[in-house]
């Protein structure tokens, strides 16, 4: 289970409704329990593909550790990253599966003619032979 | 030499939940074997079917990528600290790339 507030749901659309029609992606930094992975902050990250920006995105090492480092600066973890599919669905590609990194959340934004629709997340599977849905709740932050 | 080769967090749980491992080496590519030998879950992780590195492993000596060193034959000191770090890397893909995807149970 990967919850996150209607906010930063709101955020991740909103950054690849700017990259459109180019892929965006980020970090997705917060606190992992047994209910589940609850995310508190989303880093906006550069796309350092120079090419096929349209269709494929990449965070090199530099921008991993950047994460890495604002996470331990704020006291979470690094959970996992988000990326938008341009015109396409909001489910992984065989390229993601084959570039994918076990643990993580992955979590995709569909964008379809530049509205940002469905959002989903995803885990590797251990035989790294797929991914598995985790069910994502976005949800308004309780007061009081 | 007796080298450190820090874990990165998604790769722990198959490296017995560690965030460090110690081991002997005398190069880079001896001290991941090693390793892999040690943690045998870990090698699909790192290496392709094909034995080599996957493109999306970083793999530095101190703070030098074994890119511009000599790859896995960079031959290490003691007290070196190998790090494994991540790109991450994905797409849509074209557009007829098989859907890589299951319902959770």
């Amino acid at each position: 289970m990967l919850r996150l507030s209607a906010e930063l749901a709101a955020r991740i659309r909103e950054h690849a409704r700017q990259a459109y029609p180019e892929e965006c992606c980020g970090a997705l930094l917060g606190q992992e329990g047994p209910d589940g992975r609850q995310v508190v902050a989303v880093l906006p990250l550069e796309n350092t593909r120079t090419d096929a920006r349209r269709n494929r995105f990449l965070v090199d090492a530099a921008g991993v550790l950047a994460a890495e480092r604002e996470a331990a600066r704020r006291g979470l973890t690094l959970l996992g990253w988000y990326h938008s599919h341009p015109d396409a669905p909001a489910r992984p590609s065989a390229y993601d599966c084959e570039h994918a990194w076990p643990w993580y959340s992955y979590v995709i934004v569909s964008v379809q003619q530049g509205q940002p629709a469905a959002l989903t997340s995803w885990r590797l599977q251990e035989d790294r032979a797929a991914f598995v849905s985790e069910p994502v709740t976005e949800a308004a932050v309780a007061v009081g | 030499m007796a080298v450190r080769i820090l874990i990165p967090t998604p790769l722990r749980p198959y490296a017995g939940r560690n965030e460090a491992v110690e081991l002997e080496a005398a190069t880079v590519g001896e001290a991941l074997a090693r390793l892999v030998e040690q943690f045998g879950e870990l090698r699909r992780h790192l290496y392709a079917d094909s034995g080599r590195l996957r493109s999306f492993v970083n793999v530095y000596v101190n703070d030098e990528d074994i890119r511009y060193l000599k790859q896995e034959q960079t031959p290490l000191r003691d007290g070196d600290v190998i790090s494994i770090v991540p790109s991450i890397a994905g797409g849509r893909g074209a557009c007829h790339d098989r859907i890589a995807c299951r319902a959770s149970d």
